[in-house]
């Protein structure tokens, strides 16, 4: 640790944001950066606990303390390999995580965390300005083969710790880009996509086989895919959105979140639109259902593409501001305001849909009630208080129920847990098909990408320890 | 003697400490009244001595005097046989089996031994005796006591001597055999021991107390037995499973003290006889072996090397100064020619070391020798006859010897010796015994010639690196480097040359339990020194500490040729790289070296170790035999294919190899390593012994980090180097000290450590005396560690990144060790307490306890043998937590609203909390915020006679878990004005705790202070809290002997406060194993009764209390799991004041974030107590005091599946001692504390008046040397009804005469004024409370007041407050831990002032070495007549002054008026009288840190003005 009193002597400074008459303009990222003297005092607030809450409160494991200190004491370059011990990506989760590491921070207790986030970004951007960022491959190989299907973050750190141990691995996907939700879900203004084409480059380079449009199931087919290789990782998230059960629903202008999102960064990239019908926000009134992340995202969207008007609905009440003291070091549960939330739309608290109404087949109004919360927690509509809304274009952005059930999950035989993901054993491995293994948002259902990450290098071992009788890739909990 | 192994004791870690003493006539006239006087000296020092659960039998007792010739002749010519001219036969005392038939058959041996030595056998003697006298335990065990008389046949006195000798290792080596060989209980044969032999001296000792010495023995009484001297012992053993044979004097010395290094001076004695040759002996020798007789005590052992060495042809001051040399290393006050003597010899051989005053005579000359440090008592008087009474304490003749006969009267000082020699006639004072010991030979052309130092060898390229076939991360690997290693070992060692702190106490997994490859070193702890004997402080104290070491062969012992001091002189064991380059170019004599590879081919697997590890000890042999001297041990050249052997395990086999072959000493250890880079490492390394270690990978990756990671900016490679060898060295320094070892050169090959988890075979093998108690790992599964390791640096494919392992060992990672108080753990805790909810409770609990949980403590591997009961008929929960204690953690380690909440919480379920060693606010005694225990450490911070009448209970600090044997500092930052207004210190300025209490060098002293205290308090209950070690139970005992009536035994992992890291990793034990031996000792010698025993060191759950309680714990302490309760988040900063969460901080900005409350620790201990009933109705108990020592009810754990601990065995510690119904094993009696004895009981009705209206009373009383701690009740009594505040001065005034006992005026509190006439003892005026304290010698001693001695060592020790006026002398460590009395003495010892925090102190006269050491606060003036005193005192914190300032000499010239007044003193007068001549001779010494904050209060006050 640097600076035993640094967190006495700063406080915390957040990230700065480009303004929000600027950015909607554009997709470009969100955020600036912070002068470097600015952010080492930031990492100088960093105690190095005896327990790093921070650290055990991340999926990953990552070394925060270590790389904080680093930062503090101008070590970037062993900052990054600290960093890279544990994290294939930093730059995914230095953008994207929401970060769980910092309500965690002993800091939290009573006062504010350290920006873990921001410097974990800072590291990994510093590294790629430097160009410490190299691909690796290995020395060896083992003549061992490994499909990886799916190339979300997940499949993506599978891939790259497995070829890392000297495995051949393919990674197979549907789509026509790589990336997964990161290519597809996820906004440009809060990951710009040559940031992923930076870290698939470098896969490529390190051995990794990236087939695209290749939509295991049909091409290849299971059967070939079982015979190709020696072990399968399923790594192909839960992108299964939730349905809203109300009359109208069938009605024009209604679309999951994520039918939105995908057409969205394809257009943003210019990509031509591959599904009917075209959805669009421009000049719409928009309403969309649901409070999390993809809804913080088809808001920001909706907004940047001109939408008249946006709300956002969420079925229960507000969440408090403070969280409860009993809470720490767990993830709060409190009121949060996203970018997208500074950039206008309006949130409403405990609305239930009804159902919809509309002419020529599309939506025109929303039927709404007003909804409380039970003392045993389940939410009820208030009689006498229903209610209609304006709107043209409904996202419904109420989760996901696990992964997609394709043909290749069908051929497999596999089961489905209480929240749809893929039910394997402690060694990730599935159903009675010997070297087939689940990973990520497929097993785990939707989760965040730090998961994800956490939960590629994790199938990794295990499948090395599968393919070779033991192991040295190192996971969230060990060390190699 | 050695008793059967049971449990977890061993006999072997039995320690004494004793009252010692001699009568003798220098004129060497054969008197009855040397004889009755040395009675009467045994008599006078039976306080000393001790006696067990039978209060009539003794710990031993003896008399040792020449052979009184008349009254032999007479006894024999009775018998029917003639005696020989005197001198021409010779006497043996045997102790023979109580039973006839064995006794007859060992008689035979006696006999047939006589005869075929050439000798005539002339005749047995029964000796009369009266068992009637004696206690019923010596009773049971008395062995038949018969005297033999031998003839001398063809030889002269002297090899009639040695003849005699070889006779005695004869019959006892039969013994020793027969025992063996029939398998007897006492195997080292004592059922024939022979007390004595000689035609010299006889021994009468038995397991007796001094006064039954001559009841018991009618011989003694017997007009006729007369001698010219008399050496005499009272024992004071740490149990009672009691010896005759172990009583003192053996045959040529009593001892009082303790030798630490005792394993190596063995080990070094066996190995060295294969090279003994001696004219003397001639073909004789070798049936005295082995020398040092097996299965005896450190004192028998010393006397045992002591014998062979006088009788091998040197005198007997020779012998004892080449055991015993003076502190020469780094003295610059010690001429050439001494230095010269001491080196020389330290090539022959190592100290003996330990505190210890050895008193040994050969029969005509009688003499002492004192330690080097000057750690026990030795007073001495002559008188105008030439009569010389030498003994532990002043007075112990005084009946007999009126001060007007006495012309001198003094101290043996550290190091220093006496001799009378009675067939010259002569008195012999150091210089003149030593001078011509010294001269003997030209010693110092000798040493000149013959050694050479390392530094002045060419200098040899090192090979670094580059030679290396596998990169420095992949050798980081394969020794287990950790990036922690580089980032919190390396580093800051590099950085800050000293090891770094932390705090939080250690909360992984013992290396037998850990999931990941531990090194070999962490599988021993280090052993250190409490109660039996004080760790030394390396700091203040390094005056007498030595890392000097030597390489070269051993001469034969006997022998005294140039040859033998030709060694290689090395300043300290770290060698550098080129350093090691050079001894390895060494190839013609007389220095010859060789290089052995350590490495094992991985190929062959996990036997492929053990079978490269035969090889290696075969090749040292072998190239031993062929001239080779020096051995380096090599693991250089790990790659692939070559992986190392640990190498300790290398280093410590080849050390045993080599001794049992009887050629260690032909070569000295030399270990070059990759593995070592912590200073626990290199000690461990020394320890099993390794004279020097080249620790080539640790200065690689500092050279590696220097460059890189920027950790050591701006230091060069080569400071970086240095830095970490100062670290090591100061490390080392401080690991020997916790000991009581000074010299390096003795601790090597001492193996002061205990194993914990390893294999027996193992340990016999390669360990050999090793502790190892509950089995564990064999060399298969180090090999495993080992390969497990290479296999992770060399797998051909990388991970990526490649980097090293996180460690996790001090801060937790994730991926890295595991840690009991985790993420999980503290939160679960927190919520619990802050919810009030059980269920959340038993989330925390799970953590540790379930089945799953992991295994990281002993208890962990514990299970539960069932008989359930409903939970309702279990003890109630209120009951139970009255059970609970916090740890003593001072008010200035954590926040003062920390500190009241425990007070408070505890005070209101009725448990107690510790001030901890701070004090306590005075405001605070008497409300709920007070702390029922009150602590009393080496410090004595705030210990003040209101703080001790204001406890329940009085805790004397032996140890801490975090950090046993060592002392602390609390910086100057920290110490608030709060803070030192409750310390008795000045803010601002910092305070050091030393390492010992300085009234407690032994257990006697223990007994002393425990008396003390409860005569201050006698409501009070005096606990003494020791840490968890091998031999802690036999300590226990000796504890419960000394009337404790409540021990606290910790383990090693808990510990709030700051401490070296390596302490908090490599000290101590597990209170498991702690706890179970306290009980089965205590039980087996039925003391258990008399004790509470207390349990404490990281207890978290009811679990744990349970299993406490089942291995025989009644009461608990808890620490770090209250505080977690109060929101603790193990920060491991305590030692930084940043502790974010208010707790450990004096910052006023983080003390406002402490958000704990009384409710969360009260909800802590009831949730505890609540899950202590659920074990207790599963077990099947109602009461807690049914389940206390029911060790029966443990068994292990059947479902263990780690690797490693499933080799362990528990049966040790469960193992319970059978005893009869009515020995208990719970407290159960009061402990008998002999108040009554008390001179204060009749003082204190006689001034009634004062103490119940302020009248004034004036006394006299007679006092004598068994009155001790006079005034301490009274103190109490005052300071219960006044407080700090006392009476107005002088309203009690006590004249005494006489020779006052130790602690005389103890705690005197203001209004109580002492007025002795004649001397003291040690501890005078300990914790002076504002009493006055006048000694003067009466008017018509024989002797000058100003050169003779008046008070013993250790006055003022802890005083806060008070006068004492000392016309004389005083001992060592005068007015030391000071920190408010003012004081004017005629002449100091060594280390006056030491630790001193205020107050004010003048000296008329000489001071001894070492002034002022550790002193921060107050001031002295010293009056400097021969221009010395710049020589003598330590200038590390001190700056010296003239005494100039109106103030200052004002103050000085009023102290010496008031000192002229009470004592009438001469100097005083001759000062006074000449007050301009020898002002300018005063010496004003001023502590630079109070200098300081003087000056900058004074810059402040000056602004204020402005």
């Amino acid at each position: 640790m640097g600076d035993p009193k640094g967190f006495l002597k700063i406080g915390r400074k957040p990230p700065p944001k480009r303004n929000v008459v600027e950015r909607i303009q554009d997709y470009r990222y969100i955020y600036d950066t912070m002068p470097e003297d600015e952010l080492r005092g930031q990492a100088s607030r960093c105690m190095d606990c005896g327990i790093p809450f921070c650290s055990a409160g991340c999926p990953l494991g990552n070394l925060i303390p270590d790389w904080n200190d680093l930062v503090y004491r101008d070590q970037w370059r062993e900052a990054i390999d600290r960093l890279h011990a544990t994290n294939n990506f930093p730059e995914f989760t230095g953008m994207l995580c929401p970060a769980p590491c910092e309500p965690a921070c002993v800091l939290s207790i009573n006062d504010k965390p350290v920006t873990i986030k921001e410097i974990e970004l800072s590291i990994i951007n510093r590294a790629f300005d430097e160009g410490w960022v190299v691909p690796k491959p290995p020395e060896k190989r083992t003549g061992k083969r490994v499909a990886v299907v799916g190339s979300g973050p997940a499949g993506l750190a599978a891939a790259q710790q497995l070829n890392s141990a000297g495995h051949s691995v393919i990674v197979f996907e549907k789509d026509d880009r790589i990336g997964g939700l990161l290519r597809y879900g996820i906004p440009d203004y809060k990951i710009e996509k040559w940031v992923v084409d930076r870290r698939i480059a470098q896969l490529e380079e390190e051995g990794v086989e990236f087939r695209t449009n290749a939509y295991v199931g049909y091409d290849p087919s299971t059967e070939e895919l079982k015979l190709d290789f020696d072990a399968i990782v399923l790594a192909v998230g839960a992108l299964q959105g939730r349905e809203l059960n109300v009359p109208g629903r069938e009605l024009g202008g209604i679309h999951l979140a994520m039918e939105y999102l995908v057409q969205q960064n394809r257009r943003v990239v210019g990509l031509p639109i591959l599904t009917e019908p075209e959805i669009t926000a421009k000049d719409k009134k928009v309403v969309i259902l649901g409070g999390g992340d993809t809804s913080a995202d088809c808001l920001g969207n909706a907004h940047r593409e001109g939408a008249r008007s946006v709300q956002v609905l969420t079925h229960g009440p507000s969440p408090p501001e403070k969280p409860d003291d009993l809470t720490w070091p767990d993830w709060p549960f409190i009121f949060r305001t996203y970018p997208a939330h500074e950039e206008g739309g309006e949130r409403k608290w405990s609305v239930g849909v009804t159902g919809f109404s509309g002419s020529n087949g599309y939506v025109e109004k929303m039927h709404v009630v007003r909804t409380e919360r039970t003392p045993e927690g389940r939410t009820k509509p208030l009689p006498g208080t229903e209610d209609e809304i304006d709107t043209d274009l409904v996202l419904l952005a109420i989760g996901f129920t696990g992964p997609v059930r394709d043909r290749l999950l069908e051929d497999l035989n596999l089961k489905f847990g209480a929240k749809g993901g893929i039910v394997s054993d402690e060694r990730f491995r599935t159903s009675d098909v010997p070297g087939v293994f689940a990973a990520g948002d497929a097993k785990l259902g939707a989760d965040l990408i730090v998961t994800a990450i956490a939960e590629g290098r994790k199938v990794a071992r295990e499948v090395d320890i599968y393919l070779m009788g033991e192991s040295l890739l190192p996971t969230p909990d060990t060390f190699g | 003697m050695k008793t059967p192994n049971a449990g977890l004791y061993d006999p072997s870690y039995e320690h004494d400490a004793c009252g010692v003493g001699f009568v003798v006539r220098a004129d060497g006239r054969r008197t009855r009244e040397m004889v009755e006087q040395g009675l009467e000296v045994l008599l006078n020092l039976a306080h000393r001595g001790a006696t067990g659960s039978d209060p009539e039998t003794g710990d031993g007792a003896g008399l040792m005097i020449q052979v009184p010739d008349a009254f032999f002749r007479r006894e024999c010519k009775a018998l029917g046989f003639e005696l020989p001219p005197a001198g021409c036969y010779g006497v043996g005392m045997v102790f023979l089996s109580s039973e006839d038939e064995e006794g007859k058959d060992c008689g035979g041996w006696v006999e047939r031994c006589v005869a075929e030595e050439g000798q005539r056998f002339l005749g047995w003697r029964d000796v009369p005796v009266e068992p009637g006298e004696v206690g019923e335990l010596a009773r049971s065990v008395m062995p038949r006591i018969r005297q033999f008389f031998v003839e001398r046949r063809g030889l002269d006195e002297d090899s009639f001597e040695r003849k005699l000798y070889v006779i005695r290792r004869r019959v006892h080596k039969i013994a020793h055999e027969r025992s063996k060989r029939y398998n007897l209980v006492r195997e080292d044969g004592s059922r024939c021991y022979v007390a004595s032999l000689s035609a010299r001296t006889a021994v009468y000792k038995g397991l007796l107390t001094g006064e039954q010495l001559p009841r018991f023995y009618p011989d003694l009484r017997d007009p006729e037995v007369a001698s010219a001297l008399a050496l005499v012992h009272s024992r004071f053993s740490t149990n009672t499973l009691g010896s005759w044979e172990l009583a003192h004097p053996y045959r040529y010395m009593a001892h009082n003290g303790e030798i630490n290094t005792l394993r190596g001076n063995i080990n070094w004695m066996h190995a060295r006889q294969s090279q003994l040759e001696s004219p003397l002996f001639g073909e004789d020798l070798e049936k005295l072996f082995p020398i040092i007789q097996p299965g005896g005590s450190d004192s028998a052992a010393f006397d045992n090397a002591l014998e062979l060495l006088t009788l091998g042809g040197r005198s007997l001051p020779h012998a004892m100064m080449m055991m015993v040399p003076e502190a020469w290393e780094n003295d610059n006050l010690i001429d050439e020619e001494r230095k010269a003597f001491y080196q020389y010899h330290s090539a022959l051989m190592e100290p003996w070391d330990g505190p210890a005053v050895i008193a040994a005579t050969d029969g005509r000359s009688i003499g002492a020798i004192l330690d080097r440090n000057g750690l026990r008592p030795a007073r001495y008087s002559v008188t105008r006859d030439g009569r010389v009474t030498l003994a532990s304490e002043e007075g112990v003749l005084n009946d007999v010897v009126p001060p007007e006969e006495i012309t001198e009267r003094w101290r043996l000082q550290p190091g220093r010796m006496l001799l009378v020699d009675t067939e010259q006639g002569r008195i012999l004072h150091d210089e003149d015994v030593k001078r011509s010991v010294i001269r003997r030979k030209p010693y110092h052309r000798w040493v000149e010639e013959g050694t050479i130092s390392l530094k002045e060898l060419i200098d040899a390229p090192a090979p670094n690196g580059q030679l290396e076939p596998s990169s420095l991360h992949e050798r980081q690997r394969t020794f287990g480097y950790t990036l922690e290693d580089l980032s919190i070992l390396l580093a800051p060692m590099g950085r800050d040359g000293k090891e770094p702190d932390s705090s939080m106490g250690d909360d992984t997994p013992l290396a037998v339990l850990s999931e990941r490859p531990q090194p070999l070193f962490n599988y021993f702890q280090q052993l250190f020194a409490q109660v039996t004997n004080p760790p030394i402080d390396p700091v203040r104290e390094e005056l007498v500490m030595s890392l000097n070491m030597s390489l070269g062969p051993e001469g034969n012992l006997f022998d005294e040729t140039p040859e033998h001091c030709r060694r290689m002189l090395l300043d300290h064991p770290i060698l550098t790289g080129p350093e090691l380059e050079k001894l390895r170019q060494l190839e013609t004599p007389p220095f010859k070296s060789a290089t052995l590879s350590t490495l094992f081919s991985v190929e062959e697997g996990e036997g492929g170790m053990e079978w490269a590890l035969e090889e290696l000890c075969k090749g040292a042999e072998e190239a031993i035999r062929e001239g080779v001297n020096i051995l380096i041990l090599s693991d250089r050249g790990v790659d692939a294919e070559k992986a190392p052997i640990p190498s300790l395990l290398s280093t410590a086999a080849v050390h045993h190899h080599l001794v049992r072959a009887g050629i260690r000493n032909s070569a000295g250890l030399v270990v070059e390593t990759g593995e070592a880079r912590e200073v626990h490492h290199f000690a461990v390394l020394v320890g099993y012994g390794a004279v020097a270690i080249h620790p080539y990978l640790a200065f690689e990756t500092l050279a590696d980090i220097v460059g890189d990671a920027g950790e050591l900016e701006g230091v060069s490679v080569e400071e970086a180097s240095e830095k970490y060898i100062k670290a090591i060295k100061k490390g080392l320094l401080k690991i020997i000290s916790k000991m009581g070892i000074s010299t390096l050169f003795s601790y090597c090959g001492a193996q002061i450590f205990e194993a914990v988890g390893l294999e027996k075979d193992l340990v016999d093998r390669h360990f050999t005396g090793t502790a190892s108690r509950i089995g564990g790992v064999g060399i298969k599964g180090l090999a495993r560690e080992a390969l497990e390791r290479h296999r992770r640096a060399f797998a051909e494919i990388e991970t990526n990144p490649a980097g090293l392992d996180v460690g996790g060992e001090y801060h937790l990672r994730v991926q890295g060790e595991y840690h009991q108080w985790n993420q999980t753990s503290v939160v679960a805790l927190q919520r619990a307490v802050k919810t009030k909810s059980f269920e959340t409770f038993k989330e925390y609990t799970e953590h540790f306890d379930s089945e799953s949980a992991r295994l990281s403590t002993l208890r962990s591997l514990f299970d539960f043998r069932r008989d359930p009961i409903p939970v309702e008929e279990v003890e109630s929960a209120k009951e139970i937590v009255k059970r609970f204690c916090t740890g003593a953690m001072s008010f200035g380690s954590i926040s003062k609203e920390t500190h009241e909440t425990l007070a408070v919480a505890m005070n209101q379920i009725g448990g107690k909390s510790n001030t901890g060693e701070g004090g306590e606010e005075s405001e605070r005694f008497l409300d709920e915020r007070r702390s029922a225990i009150k602590q009393v450490a080496s410090g004595r911070f705030g210990v003040t006679t209101e703080y001790l009448v204001n406890s329940d209970q009085l805790q004397i600090k032996m140890a801490q878990g975090s950090k046993p044997g060592e002392g602390g500092q609390l910086p100057g930052h920290k110490i608030s004005e709060e803070i030192a207004r409750v310390r008795y210190s000045t803010p601002g300025v910092g305070l050091i705790s030393p390492p010992p209490h300085h009234d407690i060098h032994s257990i006697e002293d223990l007994a002393q202070l425990i008396h003390d205290l409860k005569n201050a308090n006698p409501r009070a209950d005096i606990s003494v809290k020791l840490v968890a070690e091998v031999g802690v139970g036999t300590v226990a005992a000796g504890v419960a002997k000394a009337k404790a009536d409540h021990i606290t035994i910790s383990g090693h992992d808990g510990g709030t406060g700051a401490s070296p890291l390596s302490s908090i990793k490599h000290a101590g034990l597990p209170w498991e194993l702690g706890i179970a031996e306290a009980q089965q000792v205590l039980v087996e010698n039925n003391l258990r009764g008399r004790v509470v025993l207390q349990a404490d060191g990281s207890m978290k759950t009811g679990r744990d209390v349970v299993v406490a309680a089942l291995l025989g714990a009644e009461d608990f302490g808890f620490s770090i799991a209250p505080l977690v309760a109060v929101g603790c988040i193990m920060m491991r900063v305590c030692h930084l004041n940043t502790c974010p969460v208010g707790i450990a901080t004096q910052d006023p900005v983080l003390r406002k974030k402490f958000t704990g409350a009384p409710e969360h620790v009260i909800n802590y201990f009831f949730f505890l107590a609540e899950e202590v009933r659920q074990y207790m109705a599963e077990l099947g108990f109602r009461k807690f005091d049914e389940m206390v020592g029911r060790s029966d009810k443990l068994t292990m754990r059947d479902t263990i599946k780690h690797w490693k601990a499933k080799d362990i065995d528990l049966s040790e510690i469960f193992y319970r001692p059978e005893v009869a119904d009515e020995v208990a094993t719970h407290k159960a009696e009061v402990q008998d504390h002999n108040l009554r004895a008390s001179l204060d009981n009749e003082i204190i009705p006689r001034v009634r008046p004062a103490l119940e209206d302020g009248n004034p009373v004036r006394l006299c009383m007679p006092i004598r040397n068994i009155n001790r701690t006079v005034g301490g009740m009274l103190a109490g009594e005052i300071a219960r009804r006044y407080g700090f505040e006392g009476l107005p001065e002088d309203t009690i005034r006590i004249d005494f005469k006489g020779t006052a006992g130790q602690s005389f005026g103890a705690w005197a509190p203001k209004g109580l004024t002492f007025v002795l006439e004649g001397e003291t003892n040690d501890y005078v005026g300990k914790g002076l409370s504002g009493g006055k304290l006048i000694v003067a010698s009466s008017p018509g001693a024989g002797y000058e007041p100003e050169d003779s001695i008046a008070v013993g060592n250790v006055a003022l020790y802890g005083a806060t407050a008070g006068e004492a006026y000392f016309r004389g002398f005083a001992g060592e460590r005068f007015a030391i831990r000071n920190s408010g009395a003012e004081a004017v003495v005629e002449g100091i010892g060594d280390h006056g002032c030491e630790y001193m925090t205020g107050g004010m102190v003048v000296i008329l006269g000489p001071v001894g070495r070492n002034f002022a050491a550790g002193m921060s606060g107050g001031v002295a003036f010293v009056l400097d007549e021969n221009d010395t005193f710049r020589s003598l005192y330590n200038p590390e914190m001190v700056g010296l002054e003239v005494v100039e300032s109106e103030e200052d000499v004002d103050l000085l010239r009023r102290m010496i008026v008031r000192h002229r007044e009470w004592t009438g003193s001469e100097i005083a007068n001759k000062v006074l009288e000449n007050w301009s001549e020898y002002l300018p001779k005063f010496i004003k010494v001023m502590p630079n840190d109070l200098k300081r904050v003087l000056q900058e209060r004074q810059a402040a006050e000056l602004e204020v003005v402005q």
